[in-house]
């Protein structure tokens, strides 16, 4: 097979197939599809570009016109783009790092047989499947409240003073919300990581005089750099388009401490109804997700590569 | 190695167990807290410390369910993610199964490209969505969500349909073809019933996805369509006031997708990395 294609495990998998298929049916069965993906996500992309070269303010609609480039030169040289850059940086490296540790240790602490094993992941991965918004009403009245929220009472035991979580460390708070929710989806892949871990391989290594340490640094670790990857790669697009955990809990404040670069489009397009500069902004979000898709659809050739040999 | 030895390593092995188990209490308990909270009344719900010892009350339900137009909600969201799932469905499996079954040059961009629309953040198209969405009248409609949520679903069917429809045994198909099963024949007969686990958590993923959106939920409606996921917003400043009504609408409304999720866990990975990993 040639370098460049997509090398796909199951399409491999299967031998023989017909030929005498007419071409027609297959196109009469993918087309619908494709022309309807086609329609609403290529179509208002292209859409989206056209309007990030105009000054077009829903308010004042009558004074719209091509202004070429100066939505993108206006994101370079605005002075709130730094921060909205460094928050969305600081945001998702955050999530990112604290839930494959996490999900690291959780996988490695699952990956055992023991009483009790089903339900403990059952438990674990709960704060993926509640809807994002509940976590977050949940996260902002009943644990972080100053007064009367879970986590001030707990430390209260310990004598530690009241902390307004949400006021003095808001986007600590976020991270801390959005890693809750999204450390299980971490973990589920690098438990299917390990599940797919030859025995063999790890007996060996033990068999040689390997410690714990040197089993997860020399065998378990490269075998998991692909899910690694993925992982990161996946959960990096999708929390990077998080947006109700900061509309719900600061509504990108307090100033705009907490606003990253999907919600400065929120906030650009439907509060000051600049659909210019949202339009601009939001191309700059998609082609930085398609260049993460990009390195993502590498990783999982690359994978399938490796599986196939 | 020594009985002592190995006798330790024992006792290490139940206490890693149990350390596992613990940190489960401890990531769940927020939605234990949640679940109990909505079964007290406002007074003890909004107590400094929070207390454990009350006496249970179903009043907030009663409350949730009456006076807040929750059913409305409900129904919306219901309606919503029942259609762009079964939509997803429709316009996804034959696709899946072209293909799984019609290898192509250009499958494998195909592929990619669908994986690419998946992958495309809300925010680069919202705006003409808005603008679209006002001048056709389908602003704050369930057709209006119903289209979009089935774009997002669409990429999540056809990747991970095509997926389970390439894990069938081939010879079992083939026989099918050998013995002049027509292409809804063979479907009907033959593929459905060996991918129809496939297909139902697939269906689950969809459910999942589409039930907890909210950024284009939140945009694109106002009242009349507005799904759950925007409803709960509006507990956003109950500040001490309504904990317990607060709780017993956000246990109602994250119920659903949490038992679809426990139900589909095993096929979660999988939709989830697009097939990438099992």
């Amino acid at each position: 097979m040639a370098e460049n294609t997509l090398r796909l495990p199951q399409a491999t998998a299967i031998p023989n197939v017909p030929k005498k298929t007419p071409q027609q049916s297959r196109f009469s069965l993918l087309s619908p599809a494709i022309i309807y993906l086609v329609l609403l996500t290529q179509i208002p992309v292209l859409f989206t570009l056209s309007y990030s070269f105009s000054n077009w303010n829903f308010l004042r609609p009558e004074r719209t016109r091509f202004v070429g480039l100066d939505n993108y030169t206006g994101f370079v040289q605005d002075s709130d783009t730094l921060t909205i850059i460094r928050n969305t940086l600081a945001f998702a490296t955050s999530v990112v790092l604290l839930s494959l540790i996490i999900g690291m240790i959780l996988a490695l602490l699952l990956n055992r047989p023991f009483f009790g094993r089903g339900l403990a992941r059952t438990l674990l991965i709960t704060p993926f499947l509640i809807m994002p918004t509940v976590s977050a009403v949940m996260w902002k009245n009943m644990l972080f409240s100053p007064t009367f929220g879970l986590i001030n009472a707990f430390l209260g035991i310990f004598g530690t003073t009241t902390i307004d979580w949400i006021n003095q460390f808001p986007m600590a708070s976020i991270v801390m919300i959005v890693t809750w929710e999204w450390t299980p989806f971490m973990m589920l892949i690098l438990l299917a990581g390990l599940q797919s871990l030859v025995q063999e391989h790890l007996e060996a290594a033990q068999i040689d005089g390997a410690g714990p340490l040197e089993l997860f640094f020399y065998v378990i670790l490269p075998h998991l750099r692909r899910y690694i990857e993925i992982g990161v790669l996946l959960e990096l697009l999708f929390v990077l388009n998080i947006f109700g955990e900061i509309f719900v809990t600061t509504t990108g404040g307090p100033a705009n401490s907490t606003t990253t670069l999907t919600f400065n489009i929120y906030l650009e397009a439907f509060k000051r109804w600049n659909v210019g500069r949202a339009s601009a902004y939001g191309i700059i979000a998609v082609i930085l997700a398609n260049v993460i898709t990009f390195v993502f659809l590498r990783v999982i050739r690359g994978n399938e590569q490796k599986a196939g040999t | 190695m020594t009985l002592s030895m190995k006798r330790r390593k024992v006792w290490f092995g139940h206490a890693l167990s149990i350390v596992t188990i613990l940190i489960a209490l401890l990531a769940f308990f927020p939605i234990f807290w949640m679940v109990v909270t909505s079964f007290k009344t406002e007074g003890d719900a909004y107590t400094s410390p929070p207390t454990i010892v009350f006496k249970p009350t179903l009043e907030n339900y009663q409350i949730a369910l009456q006076q807040s137009h929750y059913f409305t909600y409900l129904g919306n969201t219901i309606v919503i993610t029942f259609f762009a799932a079964a939509a997803a469905l429709l316009l996804g499996i034959p696709a899946a199964y072209s293909l799984a079954y019609y290898p192509r040059r250009r499958n494998n961009f195909t592929l990619m490209w669908v994986m690419s629309t998946r992958m495309l953040p809300p925010v680069g198209v919202i705006v003409p969505l808005y603008v679209v969405f006002k001048n056709l009248a389908l602003f704050d409609t369930h057709l209006g969500l119903i289209l979009l949520y089935t774009t997002v679903n669409l990429p999540l069917v056809i990747w991970m349909m095509r997926s389970f429809f390439a894990d069938l045994p081939y010879e079992t198909i083939e026989a099918a073809r050998i013995d002049g099963a027509t292409l809804l024949q063979e479907f009907g007969y033959v593929i459905l019933p060996l991918a129809l686990p496939g297909l139902m958590a697939t269906l689950l993923l969809c459910v999942i996805f589409t039930w907890n959106e909210f950024f284009i939920a939140f945009n694109l409606t106002i009242t009349q369509a507005s799904p759950l996921s925007v409803f709960i917003v509006s507990f956003k400043t109950s500040e001490g006031l309504f904990w317990a009504k607060m709780s017993a609408a956000a246990t109602l409304t994250a119920l659903p997708v949490v038992i679809a999720g426990w139900v589909a866990q095993r096929q979660l990975v999988r939709g989830l990395t697009a097939g990438a990993v099992k």
